[in-house]
């Protein structure tokens, strides 16, 4: 018996593919703009999001990229006026995470017939347990945000680069990172069901800041970026399919900070970063 | 998995009957002086990190606690020794990086946020290769009052003592090299090796707070209380004592709570002191807006 033919590892690496590719495309601007701390921010809101909607009785997905892309968009509207210091976003995150124990243990309790392992699986992800009708719609969202982005790459660089002169050029800077902050959520709403909502900064941040110490041209560093997590995703899933005692979570993001490690064994002396951010 | 199944107690405003009634139960009194004891420590430590903006580094070290408490349980040692030894070790290795954190440029934020990541991921890791724990992680992630033996306070306090010691020979020349880390440096105060110092004692502060709120909620203990306090008052020593008395609060509120109540002691916690912080910005909004008519009297109304 083959693992790899059994349907619920087609599924993970169907879905898993799709998802790191959006994942792999959106981290390298992420990790560009130095919005690194946002998709930290939004996969503790990943957590609160899908726990409330388990404990209301909804769909987890539907509370997963409701909150995530709620909170991206406002993120995006008070991220320009006063930019609020770590101090301000720490204590609002740990009470947001605290909010999100106080829903699984709603859920856990109250709702006869629910798994105790959903907080586990929020938390940190369970891609071989994804069903067809999930992964059609996982690909089919994570399609949606890489072909949203390809279309903005060019006009974002652009504004990520060097925003004033964008600005006087006509490029409508504004919309450009409050779109992109969206996507950013649903992003996360997506890697969310893949590894997890702890390990999902992982997989946005890994392959990007690997492609960026790789290459310092941009369009060659975000293709490189969404190979790199195509690669990893598959190296993870192959690896959790061979020993079956690692977790696919920890798999995929053993692989992706191997590689990330092994950049800085390439080339150690050179501060490879394509702009002064 | 809580209380609620133990004849269900109810919360009758008589605080004296309440509190004997909840010391009747060994856990309790033994979670009620851990509490106690961790509140305090990470408060005045945390003081310390609001103040060096080092928040930054509190949320790494509170990261590195969870893989830390989680392989101590799959080795079968003690997890108070996996706190530490993590948290102290992940402190010393941030000290001799040296990095600024905050100022981080575009790279350095993503290979943090990659080993934080790969660092939850070994924790879940030797979660799941240790098939005994009933709750899952959510115990480690999100605290958990029962079952702290009277060891464990016992080593708590005992490092929250040397903590607090050490905290106290060094506190003077740490302000001033907070405060102004050139004219420090120029009177010749070690401002290096007071960095490194403080760290290690974040790590074991961290460690403390972990225990009690869980990995991912230390924050609510380490950074609120003092924040909230230096909303309240510009004054160092009574910042400082504020910080530690509304830490106190949360915590043994948050316990009172859960106690009560079948949710999680993190949950509680946080809210208290989030509130706490929240009510501490609108006085001090109102006090401007109000005009600067009476003293500081007026801000401690939030800190309850």
């Amino acid at each position: 018996m083959n693992v790899l033919t059994q349907p619920f590892f087609q599924h993970a690496l169907l879905a898993g593919t799709a998802i790191a590719l959006a994942c792999g495309l959106v981290g390298y601007f992420l990790v560009l703009r130095a919005q690194i701390f946002t998709g930290d921010a939004l996969s503790h809101v990943a957590f609160t999001g899908a726990m409330a909607a388990l404990a209301g009785g909804y769909d987890l997905r539907l509370g997963l990229f409701a909150a995530t892309v709620g909170v991206g968009l406002l993120l995006g509207g008070i991220g320009r006026r006063g930019r609020p210091d770590d101090v301000v976003i720490g204590s609002v995150f740990a009470w947001i995470l605290g909010l999100g124990a106080f829903f699984l243990t709603i859920y856990t309790t109250s709702r006869s017939g629910a798994q105790g392992g959903a907080g586990t699986t929020v938390l940190f992800g369970s891609i071989f347990g994804l069903s067809s009708g999930q992964t059609q719609l996982a690909v089919l969202i994570a399609a949606a945000i890489s072909v949203v982005l390809l279309l903005i790459a060019r006009p974002l660089l652009f504004a990520t680069l060097d925003e004033a002169v964008a600005a006087a050029r006509g490029v409508p800077v504004r919309l450009l990172g409050f779109g992109f902050l969206a996507l950013v959520g649903a992003t996360a709403g997506e890697a969310t069901q893949a590894v997890g909502s702890l390990l999902l900064l992982g997989l946005l941040a890994a392959p990007a800041g690997a492609a960026i110490r790789l290459t310092n041209r941009p369009f060659h560093a975000l293709a490189l970026s969404a190979g790199l997590a195509v690669g990893e995703m598959w190296g993870g899933l192959l690896l959790s399919a061979e020993a079956p005692k690692l977790p696919p979570s920890f798999a995929i993001m053993a692989t992706a900070s191997a590689v990330y490690a092994a950049t800085f064994l390439i080339r150690p002396s050179r501060a490879a970063r394509p702009v002064a951010a | 998995m809580l209380l609620a199944d133990a004849n269900s107690p109810v919360f009758s405003w008589n605080l004296l009957a309440d509190f004997q009634e909840m010391w009747a139960y060994p856990f309790m009194v033994n979670a009620f002086r851990a509490g106690a004891i961790v509140s305090v420590v990470c408060a005045v430590v945390g003081w310390f990190m609001v103040l060096r903006r080092q928040t930054f580094a509190g949320h790494t070290l509170s990261v590195a606690a969870f893989p830390g408490a989680s392989l101590a349980i799959l080795v079968g040692v003690s997890t108070s020794l996996g706190y530490f030894g993590f948290c102290v070790a992940a402190a010393l290795v941030i000290a001799a990086l040296g990095r600024k954190g905050r100022d981080a440029g575009a790279e350095e934020s993503a290979v943090t946020g990659t080993v934080q990541a790969f660092a939850l991921a070994c924790g879940y890791l030797f979660i799941s290769l240790y098939k005994g724990l009933l709750e899952g992680p959510t115990a480690l992630l999100f605290g958990s009052f029962l079952g702290i033996t009277t060891g464990q306070v016992l080593l708590l306090a005992v490092v929250g003592a040397v903590v607090l010691a050490v905290l106290a020979v060094i506190g003077r020349p740490l302000l001033f090299a907070t405060v102004d880390p050139e004219v420090a440096a120029g009177r010749g105060v070690p401002v290096r090796l007071l960095s490194a110092l403080f760290l290690v004692l974040l790590g074991a502060a961290t460690a403390e707070a972990s225990q009690i709120t869980g990995t991912l909620l230390v924050f609510a203990l380490m950074v609120v209380p003092a924040a909230t306090a230096q909303q309240l008052t510009g004054r160092p020593g009574l910042s400082l004592l504020l910080a530690a008395l509304i830490g106190l609060a949360c915590c043994w509120g948050g316990l009172i709570a859960a106690y009560y109540q079948p949710y999680p002691l993190g949950f509680f916690v946080t809210t208290i002191a989030f509130t706490g912080y929240v009510l501490a910005h609108l006085g001090r909004a109102l006090h401007g807006a109000l005009g600067r008519t009476r003293g500081s009297s007026f801000g401690l109304g939030g800190a309850a």
